[in-house]
């Protein structure tokens, strides 16, 4: 099948999850990925369901997180039904260690504007440090406090993903991997992708390609202004229980392992790992869990983030008129997965974005 | 089982423990040969689904000889050289650093 | 610079190439995980655990004059230490007796030799279930052999081993070689190359009718095995068919053994490029004449460039050291060609037996790549063949998204005894060549390493914890 109604360029957590979307809503569709060695930011997620923090200033996105995060415990459910596949989601709630004092009232100010625009939506609580303690003994035991909400939760990110595209593909959706989109032109009545496999005539087109949607949005008249962010990860042993909560540092898996992160460096393109951040990564999480002192990473990780100027979403609509196309882009995937998924995609069918999400419209930065 | 061919009675001995058990073994062996010279061929029990496992490679790539060696878990047998009053433990599950390792039930929980 | 060279890895490269680099005035600094010089071929060869010097033979004892130039070349030796990062810039960090710490030298080789190719059969992960390297390597160090162990599999090192249990007056119970009788058409095509190295052909028929006289079982044409036991009490039995018909071996003890491949772990992480080598079946750096690799900084020898052997690896890392001593500015290309003529040809006779042996026991493809779908292919994730057949139906693309979707090679040892059987398993799923299908991407730390230790190479001008963006 060389054409299709619909065809999504990527297949990471963005372009998966719309997939998805768009499959369950009956659409025929076509998703386009990379190969194996390929950039993938959706194999350096930390998996984070986080709500904590995002959007005091934009209270379009705070808006949009919190309704991802309210329709994740069902999207988790009916990923499980129909895939098979336990993405281990849970949502205890999430803790932000604060490292000092003054960390730790700036952070008070900040979520208490969150909250002030989420009409009460984003619940949350300051801890102070015997409280911290109180929900996590094994912390060190000098941290001078941190912020708990119940909105946070946290996935496997690579089981998400296989789910989601596994999810796709029972939904009759034609996942093609090795199909490195090259070029894509615009005809009368939709367009023409030439892949590294050959042509795909398809009626719409969406741009889901991470730092990729920098190259491929103007040959849509599309805005993607990107910049790419480099995070490294390191990855425990399987250890026993030591952490109830996630936070951004670090996380304990379904698995038993923790891992370890939050780091940002500007490294263009390059997605390799470095020992000075990892040992900077490893003094940081033995000074937040001292039992790690003795415990072995199994892995090092380092991979790309997708950043806006602004760091939120960018979400675009071809404006001419004619065939559609879309592009989206965000470092929120996996939080945003169920949004994306069951809110953005059927929006896609109808041809408009909802005029909620127009402050994620790429030409705010043109003002 | 493994035996001792090497024909040199004289070799000094040290003194180690195996889950309690003390044992004299000849100075240079690994903490893997100390378990396969006392009859043992399972070192621990895997945390996905419980099941024994012992050395293999014995050249330290496979990291199937993990044991607890003076309560520090997931040692590699085969690369650790024992060494007097050394106190080795079998390894169920996880291991919990310093003390006895006990079964940890690690499921999707957390 | 605390050196001009570092080497990594004590094998047969490694010290030559050491012994080597000192002749020619460098500066060297060598880093080996064992406690003593030697490698695995040479384990322990300066403090032979047997008193009988018949039981390894002659092959094993020739490698104490190279230790010994070795310990007396004025090379640095850090013994029991790790390498878990080569750093793009050529920095070097390494794991020692609980703390890390880094080298910087000019150039890079390394030299971390082979393992045992993965033989991925039903029970394999049982105990009592062993590589014959591992055999071979309690023999060498301290002295242990099991009675009645049943030996499967095939190639010289498995024969070898066998003989050597015969000396030390071990009881084999039996030897199930699965070498399928095709493989001596195929191989007689390489025999001018065979006849070249007619002293190993000599050397292994004796071995091999000596074996034969001692009355041991060896059974042909095995085409399947089974270790059959259960977890607690380890392996009972060895289940094998053989020209058709199917039988069983009573054993605690089974020692499996298809090959030795190059140790690509370090070399991989270290960006150094590797091409799929049909012949062996296995992973090989990307080399120049010189075994430098595509890291101007980094030059690879011994069995880690390609399975050559003991000779050819000490060859290969003396020639090595020639190009090196030239880029570092200490003898000119018309002196490392004049040394190195005699090595070069040693060497060409050395390799002209390879293509006949790696011919003549080239693993068949049920024992590389299993067939049901419950053996385990990856032992430290538990991932069987099934998950993989499930997952690559599923549209999964290769090693890389099989790791991500199933924790396949996600476990402490990196691939390493799965690596070889995925790259295979991925190419066939997905219909493509297996170089195309590629490799785990592999990164530091190559092994599993301390965060204590590794927190302590933390600059105390942290810069992370400034404002970062998350993750998710």
């Amino acid at each position: 099948m060389n054409e299709c109604d619909l065809a999504i360029v990527g297949g990471g957590m963005v372009g998966s999850a719309l997939g998805y979307g768009l499959a369950r809503a009956g659409a025929e569709v076509v998703m386009l990925d990379q190969g194996d060695r390929d950039l993938r930011a959706a194999r350096g997620n930390f998996g984070l369901l986080w709500v904590q923090g995002k959007g005091a200033d934009c209270p379009a996105y705070a808006h949009w997180t919190l309704l991802s995060t309210r329709l994740w415990p069902s999207f988790a459910e009916e990923l499980k039904q129909l895939t098979g596949i336990d993405v281990q989601y849970q949502r205890r709630g999430g803790i932000h260690y604060c490292l000092d004092d003054r960390e730790l009232s700036d952070y008070a100010d900040e979520l208490a504007r969150q909250a002030a625009v989420s009409d009460g939506a984003f619940q949350y609580q300051m801890l102070d440090a015997r409280e911290l303690q109180a929900f996590e003994p094994n912390l060190a035991p000098d941290l001078p406090g941190g912020g708990y909400s119940p909105n946070d939760g946290h996935v496997n990110p690579l089981f998400l993903l296989r789910a989601l595209q596994a999810g796709f593909v029972t939904h009759g959706g034609s996942y093609r991997p090795r199909h490195s989109v090259q070029s894509i032109e615009r005809l009368a009545d939709g367009f023409l992708l030439q892949t590294e496999q050959g042509e795909l005539r398809a009626g719409k087109v969406i741009l889901a390609a991470g730092l990729d949607n920098q190259r491929l949005a103007p040959m849509l008249g599309l805005q993607q202004p990107l910049h790419p962010q480099r995070g490294q990860l390191l990855i425990t042993e399987r250890l026993p229980p030591l952490l109830k909560y996630p936070s951004i540092y670090l996380r304990q898996t379904g698995e038993g392992t923790i891992q370890i992160g939050d780091s940002a460096e500007n490294s263009g393109l390059d997605d390799s790992n470095t020992v000075t951040v990892m040992a900077e990564l490893a003094a940081r999480a033995i000074r937040l869990l001292p039992a790690l002192r003795q415990r072995r990473i199994v892995r090092g990780w380092g991979a790309l983030r997708v950043l806006s100027p602004d760091g939120y979403p960018l979400y675009d609509r071809s404006a001419e008129a004619g065939p559609q196309a879309f592009a989206f882009s965000c470092h929120s995937g996996v939080t945003l997965a169920a949004a994306h998924a069951l809110q953005l995609a059927p929006m896609l069918l109808q041809g408009e974005l909802d005029s909620s999400l127009s402050a994620f419209c790429p030409r705010r930065f043109q003002d | 089982m493994f035996q001792d061919v090497s024909q040199r009675a004289d070799r000094a001995t040290v003194s180690i423990t195996i889950d309690g058990v003390i044992h004299q073994v000849p100075e240079g062996y690994t903490v893997a040969a100390a378990l396969l010279a006392t009859g043992r061929n399972a070192s621990r029990s895997t945390l996905v689904s419980g099941q024994s496992r012992g050395p293999y490679c014995l050249m330290g790539v496979c990291y199937e000889c993990l044991v607890e060696v003076d309560g520090i878990p997931n040692r590699q047998g085969c690369m650790t050289e024992v060494r007097d009053g050394m106190a080795i433990r079998r390894q169920q599950g996880v291991g919990v650093v310093g003390q006895a390792t006990e079964q940890q039930e690690v499921g999707d929980g957390r | 610079m605390d050196a001009d060279l570092a080497i990594v890895g004590a094998g047969p490269a490694g010290m030559a190439a050491a012994v080597q680099a000192r002749q020619l005035g460098l500066s060297v600094v060598l880093l080996d995980e064992q406690p003593r010089a030697g490698g695995q071929i040479y384990r322990n060869i300066e403090r032979p655990a047997l008193r009988d010097r018949a039981i390894l033979g002659p092959d094993y004892y020739a490698g104490a004059q190279l230790a010994e130039a070795f310990r007396d070349s004025g090379c640095r030796h850090i013994s029991g230490a790790t390498v878990w990062q080569i750093t793009p810039e050529g920095q070097l960090f390494y794991s020692s007796e609980g703390a890390s710490a880094s080298l910087n030298c000019r150039h890079v080789l390394i030299a971390s030799g082979a393992q045992e190719r993965p033989m991925p059969i039903p029970g394999w992960t049982l105990p009592g279930v062993m590589t014959a390297g591992a055999a071979q390597i309690l023999l060498k160090n301290p002295g242990l052999a099991a009675q009645d162990a049943v030996f499967a599999g095939s190639g010289p090192l498995l024969y070898l081993i066998v003989w050597q249990y015969l000396q030390a007056g071990i009881r084999v119970k039996a030897v199930l070689d699965t070498m399928p009788a095709g493989n001596y058409r195929s191989a007689l095509r390489q025999l001018g190359g065979a006849l070249r190295g007619r002293h190993y052909l000599i050397k292994g028929l004796k071995l091999f009718r000596e074996i034969k006289r001692a009355g041991i079982p060896f059974i042909r044409g095995v085409t399947e095995l089974e270790a059959l036991g259960d977890s607690g009490s380890g392996v009972s039995q060895v289940r094998y068919r053989a020209k058709g018909r199917q039988a069983l071996i009573d054993t605690r003890q089974l020692f499996l053994h298809q090959g030795v491949v190059p140790n690509v772990n370090l070399a991989m992480a270290s960006g150094c490029e590797h091409r799929w080598n049909d012949r062996q079946l296995c992973w090989t750096p990307k080399l120049d004449p010189w075994g430098q690799s595509s890291q101007s900084h980094i030059s690879i020898a011994g069995d880690g460039s390609g399975i050559g052997g003991a000779v050819a690896a000490a060859l290969r890392g003396r020639l090595a050291v020639q190009q090196i001593a030239c880029l570092l500015g200490r003898q000119t290309a018309a002196q490392r060609d004049a040394s190195s003529r005699q090595w070069r040809r040693q060497l060409q006779r050395e390799l002209a037996f390879r293509p006949f042996l790696d011919t003549l026991y080239r693993p068949t493809e049920p024992f590389r790549k299993p067939v049901r779908e419950e053996v385990m292919v990856c032992r430290c994730e538990e991932v069987t063949l099934g998950d993989i057949r499930a997952a690559a139906a599923q549209g999964c693309m290769g090693p890389n998204q099989l790791k991500s979707f199933t924790r396949c090679g996600m476990g402490p040892c990196q691939g390493r005894q799965c690596g070889l059987t995925v790259s295979e398993l991925m190419a066939e799923l997905n219909q493509q060549p297996v170089e195309d299908s590629g490799y785990y991407r592999l990164r530091a730390p190559v092994k599993p390493l301390n965060l204590g230790e590794l927190a302590t190479l933390a600059d105390p001008a942290a810069t992370i914890d400034q404002e970062t963006a998350n993750e998710h």
